[in-house]
């Protein structure tokens, strides 16, 4: 039970109920000690981290940076943009020349489908995915079932609506699988388009209408329209998805309960959440980001345990 | 594997009294003093000696708080049992506090070597000092030694000291128990 049963966090549907119980139970601790004067603890003092993101990123790259900090571990940096790839290298050579500067850890982000799985599969070290293509982002999936259990007391039973651009989202989808996993009930809401469709097939229920999917939830949890991964038009336009699937003010204060309200930003606000609700006390966005840093710590922490010692 | 009681119930509450004297002794009215109790088993000592600080003496505004170690230990990736985390709950900062660990046990030293670097995380203490209920006294794999101690004790390494308490385990007792 106080171990994970992945050498990997590749992806949520490799975890079973027990991980993600030992991540939430962990990812408390270090919740209490980034919140003390000194944030920080000498567990991984002797591990070295490098992160690789070959996609853009600003939360999830400085939120890993700062999980691996807060743990003592050696960290270096590594941007597509400014790097050989842009030569001509592989994945694989790339990987193993940083592997050979001593690296015990892997966090990568990259726009291609299980580039993570292909990477463990491939080089001598313990890979954490920080989200593949459109495939999975598992601890962005934690950390918004770790806010929910903050928020509501537990996952299990909850009803939480997944709302938007669900075909190009990998939050999405860890999401789905996390939830699952948790005994969660899930719809997801969003232009028919922008849904797979096979997503009944995972458990989940559809639901076109954004007034019907808020009354019934819990936890409504709200992704941007990913344009820069849409090759042809999913909707006629953005004005038109706003006043379909946005989420404003007087539609939350229309409902007769409170619900939680989360994003895993970026937020384009007044396209698929209004400013107002971004900012009301409906949103807990910057507990999302809080609870981040610690749950990347705990996924961090209980993997490192298990790399072998020299 | 055999057991044999160390110290029985009568002799728990006569030390438990003594170390709160001593506390006292040097800390007059606990002003300025603050007490750690480790986790997970320095906790039930603490809370006791604070009891008892409470009604016998009426020093009602203890500074106290507890400590866990685990994210400190030296032997992370080294044991065969990964490490489990307990709480810590300390709400104040101990900047110029004089500081009191108290712990069940003083084995390896190893314990308080973890927490005399967790506690920096709360401030920069005036003094440190430390208190235990059984200290082990030929264990020692580094230069820790304890300011009060309920009992030395010496036995060697396959034996176990076990220290039951009636909150956990319906009987205050320290036995010592062969582990081979």
């Amino acid at each position: 039970m106080n171990s994970l049963s992945v050498p990997h966090l590749l992806g949520i549907k490799d975890l079973n109920k027990n991980d993600i119980e030992l991540i939430f139970k962990t990812a408390t601790h270090f919740k209490e000690i980034i919140n003390r004067p000194i944030k920080k603890v000498p567990s991984l003092r002797d591990i070295t981290i490098a992160n690789l993101f070959f996609e853009n990123s600003t939360r999830t790259k400085l939120s890993f940076e700062l999980a691996e900090k807060r743990l003592s571990a050696d960290v270096i940096n590594f941007s597509a943009s400014q790097s050989s790839v842009s030569k001509g290298e592989t994945l694989i050579d790339t990987a193993n020349n940083i592997l050979s500067m001593k690296v015990d850890m892997i966090v990568m982000r990259h726009p291609y489908v299980g580039a993570g799985v292909f990477l463990s599969k491939n080089v001598g070290a313990t890979i954490i995915n920080a989200g593949d293509g459109t495939h999975e982002h598992p601890t962005q999936a934690l950390l918004d079932s770790y806010t929910i259990q903050e928020n509501l007391g537990e996952v299990s039973g909850k009803k939480v609506v997944i709302v938007g651009d669900i075909l190009h989202s990998r939050v999405a989808l860890s999401n789905i699988f996390a939830l699952k996993l948790q005994g969660a009930q899930i719809k997801v809401c969003g232009p028919l388009t922008l849904i797979p469709k096979h997503i009944t097939s995972l458990g989940v229920e559809v639901e076109t209408d954004i007034r019907k999917a808020l009354q019934w939830c819990d936890v409504a949890n709200v992704l941007r329209v990913q344009h820069e991964r849409m090759d042809i038009n999913y909707f006629p336009s953005v004005r038109e998805y706003t006043q379909l699937f946005g989420i404003n003010k007087k539609m939350l204060d229309s409902l007769d309960k409170k619900i939680v309200l989360m994003h895993p930003g970026p937020i384009n606000r007044g396209v698929e959440i209004t400013s107002d609700v971004a900012d009301s006390e409906h949103s807990v966005i910057l507990n999302q980001v809080e609870n981040g840093v610690a749950v990347r710590m705990a996924v961090i922490y209980l993997l490192a345990e298990k790399i072998k010692r020299n | 594997m055999g057991h044999k009681i160390l110290i029985n119930s009568s002799e728990i509450q006569i030390i438990l009294h003594r170390l709160a004297c001593q506390l006292i002794e040097n800390h007059p009215n606990l002003e300025n003093t603050v007490l750690i109790g480790l986790q997970p088993r320095g906790v039930f000592l603490a809370e006791r000696l604070i009891s008892i600080l409470k009604n016998d003496y009426q020093l009602n505004d203890i500074l106290y708080g507890q400590l866990d170690i685990t994210f400190y230990r030296d032997d992370f990736r080294r044991s065969d049992k990964p490490l489990e985390a307990n709480k810590t709950n300390i709400d104040f900062v101990v900047e110029n506090k004089n500081v009191v660990f108290i712990d069940d046990v003083l084995f390896s030293g190893r314990s308080i070597r973890a927490a005399l670097t967790a506690i920096q995380s709360f401030g920069r203490p005036k003094t440190i000092e430390l208190m235990v209920l059984i200290d082990r006294r030929f264990s020692r794999e580094l230069p820790i030694q304890p300011d009060y101690s309920g009992r030395q004790v010496d036995v060697i390494n396959q034996e176990k000291v076990k220290i039951f308490w009636t909150e956990r385990d319906q009987q205050d007792a320290v036995y010592i128990t062969n582990i081979s």
